[in-house]
Parts: C-alpha cells; sequence; structure tokens
C-alpha cells in the first residue's frame, strides 16, 4: 500500500518535471542577416520610433556613458546588479541576427532568440500585451534606425540560484499573465486604448505597483504605490497622496508637458519617462491614457481652483507678515538695536528704552529730540555718539518708532498727538540751522 | 578744524562740521574700508566704532565726534587677525563683500558687550546690518565662532 503510495507520488513529481520541462523548453529561433532583411515602411518605422519612446527602451537600454541602446544600463533590482542588454541591430553584440519572429518572442514570452528565459527586470509581463502589430514596429525602428553598436554586456551580479535562467521560467509559471490585452467591454473605446497603453507599452505598474518578495508585481494591488531607483512611485489608486485628486486632464498635462497645475512636475526617474517617450505618443493616446488613469485614481470632477486644499496651500503660502506689521518695530531693529541691545542685564550707556524717561514721560518731546538730533560726543557718555536721524528719517518714520517703544516697551497709552509732536520739533530745531 | 583719534592716530580735519563722518573717514582721512550704503543709517555698510560702540557713520556727524576715539575696519587688528576677522576667513563668509566690513565691526562691538551671544542676541544686534548676498547663516556662525575663539582666549590667558 505505502509503496503504492509512494510510487503514485513519484510518478506525480516526474510527470510535473516533465511538464516544466517542456513548458521551459524554448527552441534557437534561426539568426537573421540584418542586410537582407527586406525595407521596412517609413510610417512603420515612424510608429516604431513613437512606440520605443512610449516604453522608453532607451532608457533601460542606454548606459549613463553609453550609446543610444546599447545596454549596460545598471538595474539594481534588490536581488542584485542587472545589466541591460544591447538593443542595436549589432550582429554580434547586438540584436541584429534576431528574426520579426524572435523579436516578438522576447517581448511577448520574455525568451532571447537562443531559448533563455529573460529575467523580469525586463518588462515582459507589460509588453506581453503589446499588438504583434506594434512589437513589430518597434522591430522596424531598431533595425532600421537605431546605428549598431559592438557592446558586451557585463556580467550581471546576481547570486547563486537566482542567477539560474532556467528558473526564470518557474517565476514565469507563478507570475507573469502572458497574453495580450483584452479589452474591457464595461469600459468605453478610449479608456480601453489607455490600459492598453498603460499596462502595455508605457509599463506604469512597473514602478507603480508593489512587488513581492520574489520581484513580481502583487496583482491585488496594482498601482499601489513603490520604491523604485531610490525613489517614491506614488499610488496611482484613490490612496494617491496629492491633496488634489489626479483628473484626466491633470494627467493628459503631466504626461504631455511633464507638468500639472496641481501636481507639480515629473522628476526622478519620471522625469524620463515623460521626456524620454510617452509625451511622444499622439494626443489622442496620451488622452486614453489619462481617461484610463484618472478611472483609476478615482478622480473627482470638481474644479480643484476652488478646492479647500489649494485655497489652505495658498494661504499657508504667503509670507508671514508678522514682522511687518509693526514699521516702528521694524525701524527699531535696523536703525536702534544695533546699539540699543542688552542681554540679561542693562549695560552702563545701553539704555534700555522701555523704563526710562523719555519713553515714559507723559510728552514724547525728550524722546523725538533725542531720535532727531542724536547724542554728540560731549553729552552723555562722553567719547561715545548716538547720530540722530533727522536726515534720515521723515516723521511717520520716527513716529512709528516712537509709538512703537511707547507701546511695546514701556507699555503706556498712546501719545496723543505723537506726529504733530514730531513735525513741530523737527522744524524748531531746523530753524536753529 | 576738528580734532578726534582714528585708528590710534590723531587727526584733525577741516570740513563743514555738518559733515557725515563717513565722508571725512573716506575722502579726507582716506580709509576707505567703510562703505557706503544706504546714506540713512538703514544698512550698517558704514559702521565703525565711536567710543568703542557701533556707530552709523552715514549719518554721524563730524561735529558730534569731535574729541573722541574712532576705530574702522583697517584699525580693528593691527595684522587684520581680530577673532572676528579670523572666522569671516575661515567660513567665507562674504561673498560680495561690499557690507562686510560693516558686519565685522558690528560683530566685535557686540562680542564685546555680550561675550556668549545667542543665536537671538546675534539676530537682534546684527538685523541693523544688511548683506544683499543673504550671507547670514554663514555671519551668525563665524559670530559664534568669534565667540568661541575670544572665550578661549580669554580663558588661557
Amino acid at each position: 500500500m505505502l509503496k503504492r503510495i509512494l510510487l503514485g507520488i513519484l510518478s506525480v513529481a516526474v510527470i510535473a518535471a516533465v511538464a516544466f520541462a517542456v513548458y521551459t523548453y524554448k527552441p534557437t529561433i534561426d539568426p537573421v542577416n540584418p542586410d537582407q532583411l527586406s525595407e521596412f515602411d517609413p510610417a512603420v518605422v515612424e510608429k516604431g520610433r513613437i512606440l520605443a519612446g512610449a516604453g522608453y527602451c532607451a532608457t533601460c537600454h542606454t548606459a549613463a556613458d553609453g550609446a543610444p541602446y546599447a545596454g549596460n544600463y545598471a538595474m539594481e533590482t534588490g536581488f542584485g546588479t542587472i545589466y541591460s542588454t544591447n538593443l542595436t541591430p549589432d550582429v554580434e553584440t547586438g540584436i541584429g541576427t534576431y528574426s520579426q519572429a524572435a523579436f516578438r518572442r522576447a517581448m511577448h514570452e520574455g525568451v532571447d532568440r537562443e531559448g533563455h528565459h529573460l529575467f523580469p527586470a525586463f518588462p515582459y509581463d507589460h509588453f506581453t500585451k503589446m499588438s504583434d502589430e506594434d512589437v513589430d514596429a518597434i522591430y522596424a525602428y531598431i533595425m532600421s534606425e537605431v546605428a549598431p553598436v559592438s557592446s558586451e554586456q557585463k556580467e550581471n551580479e546576481l547570486p547563486f540560484p537566482l542567477n539560474l535562467r532556467v528558473l526564470q521560467s518557474g517565476w514565469k509559471l507563478l507570475f507573469a499573465d502572458l497574453g495580450r490585452y483584452e479589452a474591457d467591454d464595461a469600459h468605453s473605446k478610449e479608456w480601453n486604448r489607455g490600459a492598453y497603453l498603460a499596462e502595455g507599452v508605457a509599463h506604469c505598474g512597473a514602478c507603480h505597483t508593489p512587488r513581492n518578495a520574489l520581484g513580481a508585481e502583487k496583482s491585488d494591488a496594482q498601482y499601489a504605490g513603490a520604491a523604485i531607483d531610490g525613489w517614491i512611485a506614488p499610488a496611482l489608486t484613490s490612496t494617491n497622496p496629492s491633496l488634489v485628486p489626479w483628473s484626466a486632464a491633470e494627467f493628459k498635462s503631466y504626461l504631455e508637458s511633464g507638468a500639472a497645475i496641481y501636481h507639480g512636475v515629473a522628476a526622478g526617474p519620471m522625469g524620463e519617462v515623460v521626456h524620454a517617450g510617452v509625451r511622444e505618443l499622439p494626443e489622442d493616446d496620451i488622452s486614453a491614457m489619462s481617461i484610463y488613469l484618472a478611472d483609476k485614481v478615482g478622480a473627482a470632477e470638481d474644479d480643484p481652483a476652488q478646492s479647500e486644499a489649494v485655497l489652505a496651500s495658498l494661504r499657508n503660502n504667503r509670507p508671514d507678515a508678522a514682522y511687518r506689521h509693526d514699521l516702528g518695530e521694524r525701524l527699531y531693529a535696523t536703525a536702534c538695536a544695533s546699539c540699543h541691545y542688552n542681554a540679561e542685564q542693562i549695560a552702563q550707556g545701553r539704555p534700555d528704552l522701555g523704563i526710562n524717561s523719555a519713553t515714559n514721560l507723559e510728552d514724547p518731546t525728550n524722546l523725538i529730540h533725542v531720535m532727531l538730533d542724536g547724542v554728540s560726543a560731549p553729552e552723555g557718555i562722553p567719547g561715545v555718539v548716538m547720530p540722530g536721524f533727522r536726515h534720515a528719517l521723515n516723521d511717520d518714520e520716527l513716529t512709528a518708532i516712537a509709538a512703537y517703544l511707547r507701546d511695546k516697551r514701556a507699555g503706556k497709552p498712546a501719545w496723543p498727538d505723537l506726529s504733530k509732536a514730531v513735525s513741530d520739533i523737527r522744524s524748531q530745531r531746523a530753524s536753529v540751522h | 578744524m576738528i580734532e578726534f583719534k582714528i585708528n590710534g592716530r590723531a587727526v584733525s580735519v577741516d570740513a563743514d562740521p555738518q559733515t557725515p563722518l563717513l565722508w571725512a573717514i573716506r575722502d579726507e582721512i582716506g580709509l576707505t574700508g567703510t562703505k557706503f550704503g544706504c546714506g540713512i543709517g538703514m544698512c550698517g555698510a558704514c559702521t565703525v566704532h565711536v567710543g568703542g560702540r557701533a556707530t552709523r557713520s552715514c549719518i554721524t556727524l563730524l561735529e558730534d565726534v569731535a574729541g573722541t576715539e574712532i576705530t574702522t575696519i583697517e584699525g580693528l587688528d593691527a595684522e587684520a587677525n581680530h577673532p572676528v576677522q579670523e572666522a569671516w576667513r575661515n567660513l567665507r563668509v562674504p561673498q560680495c563683500g561690499y557690507c562686510q566690513s560693516g558686519q565685522i565691526m558690528q560683530a566685535a562691538a557686540l562680542l564685546q558687550d555680550i561675550p556668549n551671544p545667542s543665536d537671538d542676541d546675534i539676530d537682534a544686534v546684527m538685523t541693523g546690518n544688511l548683506c544683499r548676498c543673504m550671507t547670514y547663516p554663514r555671519i551668525r556662525k563665524a559670530v559664534r565662532e568669534a565667540a568661541t575663539a575670544m572665550s578661549g582666549a580669554k580663558d588661557n590667558g
């Protein structure tokens, strides 16, 4: 009996292993000679250029100091560093020997021409949704417009056993949902076009969807936001942290220009997503993506200009004008405090103006005299001078300083007719000179 | 003739008694380290010491300083190594530099009176010395550094 059970288990295991081997095995696709490829239709090539932009292929397939598409861009995956491949049509080191079929298989199934499983750092789990026609257009563009560059791919820095490509097949089996985009009839044609682009070539989820322990996007947390390249790709769902909800109009502006009124600018990795590509898409396509993304984020239709969040932010952005409210206090800080200062105790000859008679008298005359004409060397402390402000400050300014000292420093009721007293005393002394 | 001492040297200036001290210092005596900024005592670029006090020379009349002892940036230290000047150099405080002689004179006066100033003390006293290059964070840092150097010198001495 036991023997039979063991045999049963063994045979299931063998069948599973064989099935996995069959699933895993991918044949080599015959190489082509790029010189013998027939001419591509210029319209198709142009479409491919736009789609390669929308997928910002060059961003990951170009090293910091390297030629476009020549690969060796280092991707820190969390499992180790993976270097991107050379996508130029170079025969030896690039994809020059890829037939259209081989390129399609790479994009749709994550398998290279020789049958090796590609690492999912290459987001074939998104590109698998792209139509044959669109994939073929990118192929046409690369084969005819990208200059071949000889550049060997650096060795990936992945620990064993993660470096085994055969295991990538298991990852694929577990996590990748291979197959073309299928329209959702519950939504409009535009929405579906947007979904096709966003989930396919633009692979938004590659950054904006969190990944599980094995690096696969969590299917139940699409667009929930994730860390990427030292930045945070914010959620594109109702948990998006912006105080103003994203709308289709905002998405459109952002994807077209890299900026949206209520959501700032595309910076960090997102800068390249917009400027190296998505904005190349025709306006209708960007509109479609915006409609799709706005639906995902659950956009409100209210006018953001009148939203409380916007109005409050505008209010808070105004500098605190408190320091400007009192002209007298401000003038005191610049004109007087350079000398009339004390720390813990009052120093000899540094009158603290709240307590002296000039500010506490019921008549401001003495204070005004000193402010206008200062204290010369023979007066006060011999050898020390307070300059007068007669020629520096006008009556309004002197009045403001005096009023400040009377109110804030002496804590006494305002002097009546202070302004007139200032102007009267100024004219008395002026007539002397 | 109005007589006073400047940087330890006795001078007599033959000029209108109503002349601002700044012009006497720059044009009559020829010490041009002190700068003209606003001319109304609001920016601090013209700060010198009169009787040890930071004084705005642009609005101080020549007649008022007769018999006083005046110090300008040139006389703050014979070797230009006053602790405030050293701190200014160490921290590369100046940007365009125009306001800096006034800043240094104000800071030196401050540290005479408040040897260990808090940031609030520094702000309260230095607010009247404007810096169009906005070097304020470095100015504040340099005042603190000079204060430390000066108190250290005192402890050692």
